[in-house]
């Protein structure tokens, strides 16, 4: 076809310069772009989780004023929802690598793609920009339950829209990466012969789509209240703080599933690949994945039965919320079964999968402990919630993401990190993590609420044991980061393909060139994970 | 440009592809419609809560105007739609001249609305304002469901006029031809449905009693 002059220059060196960055349509350069900015909120958001756990140490005021912690719990919050955990896994690795899967050299819509991480970053710097004027950062809670977000002095409307925006820049991606698999899979790649990443990812995108819309809507409401004063949740001027709470779980429940189902993703990618074996009901988990993504969508309430809902409706909540365990359970199950007589090559990848199934099957069965009626009447509002979803997205997705930086950095930068460092950082952060928020599940269960800077001296030991945990695991998380960056720089060259790994985009040199392949890519003769052929 | 070198794969982002860029303005459209929905949703809720004080408010409202002007997007939805059908036979003179009168329509339909608000602002309804705060809970709900719900809809007829004009001088540029006319369809998708919005929002705000 082509006269290949230049395809000896990978994606890296093709252009130069900060410019050429932040103005590429290259779907490549904006994952890195997203890579870069995630991990530097990732960073200041986990700061804010230790000092929020150094406060808490000791009963009583250590250092944080009751209104800080308010201030820092929210922060914090945000910045690990919005900023980090929702864009998180398709914004750097679905930017990445969805299109080399697939087979082809770009999104459907590339300066779209770009639009939506300038949105990403313009409604990060307004997140952030609620530090330095006014009141300061909102103290509502991530969730901004009206009356009082409607009330507060602090910066709940710079907040808010920065949430708006950041939904606006979440559309964009999903809507792009759907018609992207429609559109653009290489000749032969039917539905069915897609990877399971591809399929996640498409799962994850129609959430985005159907569930954005409504909370971009609801935080334009609460900004009208706060601008005009109407009284839409507002009970003292006629308002139902009720109907906010519906709107906003409308959206967030099904954003758990944002966050979930790319990781899931990552995980059926990781698995045959470290056990050269294919994966074990590939439709099974690939239509547990719409399942997932459509009865999540039924289920809010369970965020509220405290709140004042009818008998009959919170009894239905909470047996949809069962219903979600099935397709859960069904990935789980299809995972082990995927390991069964596989020949097992331990990488650190395979250990943050490992780690993933493990806490995210701890954060799961907690899950169903909330989502039953009774237990959630005591359990709500307390630490157990907090250790819950700790468990759910941060050791289930935070640690899919960890996979992934583990599993493609070398195809991005071409080099390999030191995989015995990799390991041993790997089990300090699993170590700290547990120890970090196993006693927030006790401590929540002895009855200790969140949300406080305080609390009684009988809960003092588990407190103190969570906050050592949070030294352990900062010191993994730098270890983890350094050696990989290092490993970057100056690790070992790695060929076209280190894991032995059998989707598309192994076939490409590391790091890719600009087009993505300097060959037609040729698919598994017996679908995506036929390790046998040959 | 970037990609003028080496191997070039034959389903490339980069081609143009018309499928796409139809299927990605009907998803967005489908945002839209749920971004309404959710609107719609409450202003439901708030009705149910307040029936009496919704009814009474919405007496205030002017049908005439809201029935010329549903009219006025019903016709510009028609002529829009007449542009494309122009365009896909090569005419594209007669193109641009319905696109031209879809714009107009655009422009009485702000200017009426204009004077409906105004009206409205006069008597101090608009939220913030004097009367308004005095009005009882579930009449200002109501003018404040009003404001916002034709206001964002205001909105869409703002974006989806200057999307217009982009067609007009694209197409005058000889850049949308009967090959390549997109550009031109998607404009009618979205001006479709700032039109379906608005037979939503007119029974519902102006009709039901
Ligand atoms: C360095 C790691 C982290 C530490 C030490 C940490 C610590 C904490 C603590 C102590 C709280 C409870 C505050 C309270 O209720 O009084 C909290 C809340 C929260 N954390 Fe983390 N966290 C960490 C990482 C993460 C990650 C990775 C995520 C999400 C992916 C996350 C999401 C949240 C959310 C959503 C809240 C609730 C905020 C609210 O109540 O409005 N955290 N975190
Ligand atoms: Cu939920």
């Amino acid at each position: 076809m082509a006269t290949a002059v230049a395809t000896d220059l990978n994606f890296f060196q093709v252009k130069r310069g900060f410019f050429s960055w932040i103005f590429s349509i290259d779907h490549k350069r904006i994952g890195l772009l997203y890579m870069y900015s995630l991990i530097t909120f990732f960073l200041v958001g986990a700061t804010l989780g230790v000092l929020m756990r150094l406060e808490l140490l000791n009963p009583g005021k250590d250092f944080l004023e009751a209104q800080t912690y308010n201030q820092v719990f929210t922060l914090h919050g945000v910045i690990m929802i919005f900023l980090f955990i929702i864009p998180s896994i398709p914004a750097v690795f679905g930017n990445f690598f969805l299109p080399i899967m697939i087979g082809t050299d770009d999104v459907a819509f590339p300066r779209l793609n770009l639009l939506s991480w300038w949105l990403y970053i313009i409604g990060a710097l307004m997140a952030l920009s609620t530090l330095v004027f006014g009141d300061g950062p909102a103290d509502t809670g991530w969730t901004f339950y009206a009356p009082y977000s409607v009330n507060t002095s602090t910066n709940v409307t710079i907040s808010v829209l920065a949430a708006f925006v950041l939904g606006f820049s979440s559309i964009l991606t999903g809507l792009n990466f759907i018609v992207t698999i429609h559109r653009l899979r290489t000749p032969g790649m039917t539905f069915m012969k897609m990877p399971l990443f591809a399929w996640s990812l498409y799962a994850t995108s129609w959430i985005q789509l159907l569930a954005t819309p409504i909370i971009g809507i609801t935080l334009m409401m609460i900004v009208a209240e706060r601008v005009f004063g109407v009284g839409l949740f507002d009970p003292s001027i006629g308002g139902d703080p009720i109907l906010y709470q519906h709107l906003f779980w409308i959206y967030s429940h099904p954003a758990v599933y944002i966050m979930a189902l790319p990781a899931f993703g990552i995980i059926s990618e990781l698995l045959p690949t470290f056990s050269q074996r294919t994966i074990f009901g590939y439709s099974a988990i690939a239509f547990s994945s719409l399942a997932i993504a459509f009865i999540g969508y039924f289920v809010w309430g369970h965020h509220m039965f405290t709140s004042g809902m009818s008998g009959p409706a919170r009894i239905i909540f909470s047996i949809l919320t069962f219903l979600v365990a099935i397709p859960t359970a069904i990935k789980v199950f299809n995972w082990v079964a995927t390991l069964y007589k596989g020949s097992i090559n331990v990488q650190p990848p395979l250990l943050y999968a490992l780690a993933f199934i493990f806490q995210f099957s701890v954060g799961g069965l907690t899950g169903v402990v909330l989502g039953a009626l009774a237990a959630d009447i005591h359990l709500h509002d307390t630490y157990f919630v907090v250790g819950h979803f700790h468990y759910v997205m941060f050791g289930g997705a935070g640690f899919a993401f960890f996979g992934a930086l583990h599993y493609w950095i070398p195809k991005i930068w071409g080099r390999m990190y030191n995989i015995r460092v990799a390991n041993i950082a790997f089990s300090i952060l699993f170590v700290g993590f547990n120890v970090l928020y196993f006693p927030m599940l006790v401590v929540g269960l002895m009855g200790m609420p969140r949300r406080y800077y305080d609390y009684l001296p009988e809960f003092h030991l588990p407190n103190m044991i969570s906050t050592y945990g949070s030294w352990i695991l900062a010191v993994g998380l730098l270890l983890m980061l350094g050696n990989l960056i290092v490993g970057v720089r100056k690790g070992k060259k790695v060929g076209r393909n280190p894991w032995n790994g059998i989707t598309l985009e192994w076939q490409t040199p590391s790091p890719p060139p600009l087009q993505n392949f300097d060959k037609m890519p040729e698919l598994p003769k017996g679908g995506p994970y036929d390790f046998k052929q040959e | 440009m970037e990609h003028a070198t080496g191997f070039v794969l034959p389903n490339s982002g980069h081609n143009r592809d018309a499928e796409a860029s139809k299927m990605g303005m009907w998803l967005f459209l489908f945002t839209e419609l749920l971004l309404f929905g959710g609107l719609f949703l409450v202003y439901m809720v708030y009705r149910m809560l307040n029936p009496e004080a919704f009814l009474l408010s919405s007496f205030e409202l002017n049908i005439t105007l809201g029935t010329i002007n549903t009219v006025v997007l019903l016709v510009s939805s028609m002529t829009i739609a007449m542009s494309i059908t122009a365009i896909m036979r090569g005419d594209s003179k007669k193109s641009v001249l319905l696109l031209y009168l879809t714009l107009a329509a655009s422009v009485i339909f702000m200017i009426i609305k204009f004077f409906e608000w105004s009206a409205k602002i006069n008597y101090g309804y608009f939220p913030g304002m004097e009367v308004y705060q005095n009005l009882p809970d579930g009449e200002s709900l109501f003018f404040f469901l009003y404001f916002f719900m034709t206001g964002l809809h205001a909105l869409h007829v703002i974006i989806g006029a200057v999307l217009i004009a982009v067609v007009i001088y694209r197409t005058q540029k000889g850049l949308v031809t009967a090959q390549k006319y997109t550009l031109t369809e998607n404009a009618g998708l979205y001006w479709h449905l700032v039109d379906l919005i608005w037979i939503f929002l007119f029974p519902l705000l102006y009709l039901i009693h």
